[in-house]
């Protein structure tokens, strides 16, 4: 018998699937085409916008002030930090200089917002890794963190805290004791999560060595925060282009050297340690004073005031109705969110609406590069590359 | 960089076809024309002196009313020279922008979103195709002359068993208040 060469041959198809935008790994509303050859991927194509609720479409008809609680829903679980963002954009155009009070509570908002979003981070990681343990013990510790919230604005997550000319409201009575009391405990907590993870092999297998980015393809990708940290660049806007009291306060940034997912999960709790000792500097370092510019324009009057002053209660009808005019401007404005940086550019026009808000999300950013990242690996390891990219819908689709 | 406006303008202006270069606080803008864009963006990213050698985010701006109907506004940041940089182009209704996508890889999600958004077309982008609204979709919501509430509406329907885009119905009509203060 005559063997053909065409016979031979087997001809292979490549398989794909679909993976969300139902799949609890795929950290909300993410629908990945994923085309398979066996079990490696060669081609990941994200889908995204299942959650596009034209926010800066929306932002567009309100007044500054109204525009803010938008901010918090962007990524929903590093709330203030974006509102910071945009209410340092409005300051900057608005030539706004708040009081040294309100911008250490904020830099003790924005560290609290780390701290929430990478405990969410680690622990949502860890369990799409399938580690259970971490998870529940991030979710108590959040609670807890979710608690200061609710303190200072009534809400647990959607706080419109931070606000243009300074914060909403002073602390509560009490509140820095108890600030005090979690960074003591909480520094123990994080210890138990690292040695549940740090040093476990089966977490160690599914990280190590899995979507590694090299410092050259993070910049090229234009990545942020902790995805170009862990790839051995040291960039940390608080450091690099500080921005409320940041300078002042002592603090290093974590950097990875192989830029492989078990990289980033260090740096990310690197980043809670370093996140509490800034807490720590800034319960030191907080004084008295007002917590917001007394400026009646930007920031309404407080309560008492409006009490004995019919100035105040006209500001005050004119603040929450007219709102506040920017003049003529255009700024880029960028924080270190937990994420990565956070941009806003936001262009006024004179009138009490802002022109344009475009918001420049770290995850829109870092979820493109999906598709390179996940080449040639496991279709489990695509599950630990979404985890480790930190990918929150809310910010990806706006 | 940039201390002193007029000194590096006239820098700048030796490298790259500059129209304008605005300062606001301690932020850059330099304009140029369309066709110097893809130049303008390989000078920056390369030239030994700006080394703006990441994209952090690409722009549209609808400019209704304006000599130019659109602008696209790219942001650039120097990790050696710790510097930002925003380059404007201008552009109308029918002309297009060239994609970056080939000088920075990440523009390609910036640009679908653009196109998406606004309708600007750019050329050579290798998979220009839409990404945050639906499939399906139809219009560019972002422009000014966009309605807030846009034109359809979907709900599902249980006798065809899918979801219909039906012209969106308004119980009550669309509000926007303007505060041109009356008093």
């Amino acid at each position: 018998m005559l063997l053909k060469k065409k016979e031979l041959i087997r001809e292979l198809k490549n398989f794909t699937i679909n993976f969300g935008p139902q799949h609890p790994a795929a950290h909300g509303v993410l629908r990945l085409i994923l085309e398979l050859d066996g079990e490696i991927v060669t081609r990941a194509d994200p889908h995204i916008g299942l959650l596009h609720r034209g926010t800066e479409k929306l932002i567009e008809y309100k007044t500054y002030l109204q525009a803010l609680p938008y901010f918090d829903r962007l990524d929903y679980v590093s709330m203030m930090a974006q509102e910071h963002t945009y209410s340092l954009a409005v300051e900057k155009l608005g030539n706004i200089k708040i009081p040294r009070r309100a911008q250490i509570i904020r830099i003790i908002f924005a560290e609290i917002t780390r701290l929430l979003n990478h405990l969410l981070s680690v622990g949502c990681h860890a369990m799409d890794v399938g580690a259970m343990t971490p998870f529940l013990w991030a979710f108590e510790e959040r609670e807890k963190l979710m608690e200061f919230y609710e303190r200072v604005s009534g809400a647990r997550m959607h706080a419109a805290y931070i606000r243009p000319g300074g914060v909403n409201c002073d602390l509560p009575l009490g509140f820095l004791d108890d600030l005090f009391l979690f960074c003591n405990q909480f520094a123990i907590r994080l210890d138990e999560i690292e040695e549940m993870l740090s040093g476990n092999r089966i977490w160690k297998e599914r990280l190590v060595d899995i979507g590694i980015v090299s410092a050259k393809k993070a910049v090229d990708w234009g990545f942020s925060g902790v995805m170009l940290r862990g790839s051995g660049i040291p960039w940390d806007l608080r450091k690099t282009q500080p921005y409320e009291i940041y300078s002042e306060l002592d603090f290093s940034i974590p950097v990875g050297n192989s830029g492989d997912c078990y990289d980033r999960y260090i740096i990310r709790i690197e980043e809670m340690r370093q996140s509490l000792w800034l807490l720590k500097q800034s319960l030191d370092l907080i004084s008295e004073g007002s917590i917001k510019t007394n400026n009646y324009k930007i920031s309404g009057p407080s309560r008492a005031e409006m009490k004995n002053s019919m100035e105040a209660v006209i500001h005050h009808f004119k603040f929450y109705t007219e709102g506040f005019v920017l003049p003529h401007g255009e700024t880029y404005t960028a924080t270190e969110a937990p994420k990565g940086e956070f941009g806003v550019y936001l262009i006024s026009n004179n009138t009490e609406k802002p022109y344009r808000c475009k918001i420049k999300a770290p995850g829109f950013g870092h979820l493109q590069a999906l598709n390179e990242m996940s080449k040639g690996h496991m279709i489990a390891d695509v599950v630990t590359i979404i985890g480790t990219q930190d990918i929150v819908f809310g910010e990806v689709d706006r | 960089m940039f201390s002193n406006k007029l000194k590096e303008f006239n820098e700048l202006k030796k490298t790259l076809p500059l129209i304008t270069f605005q300062k606001f606080v301690d932020e850059n803008t330099i304009v140029v024309l369309n066709k110097h864009l893809s130049f303008s963006l390989q000078v920056l990213k390369n030239h030994i002196n700006y080394q703006y050698s990441l994209l952090s985010c690409i722009s549209g701006v609808d400019l209704l009313n304006k000599n130019y109907r659109f602008s696209v506004v790219y942001e650039l940041l120097s990790l050696t020279f710790n510097s930002r940089l925003r380059l404007k182009v201008f552009l109308n209704e029918v002309t297009f922008v060239t994609s970056a996508v080939s000088i920075f890889i990440n523009a390609n999600w910036w640009e679908r979103e653009i196109w998406d958004l606004y309708g600007i077309y750019f050329d050579k982008h290798p998979d220009l195709r839409r990404i945050l609204t639906d499939y399906g979709f139809e219009g560019h919501p972002m422009r000014k002359d966009f309605p807030l509430y846009g034109y359809t509406e979907v709900r599902y329907d249980d006798t065809k068993k899918r979801v219909v885009a039906e012209p969106v119905e308004l119980t009550q009509e669309f509000r926007s208040f303007t505060f041109e203060t009356p008093w």
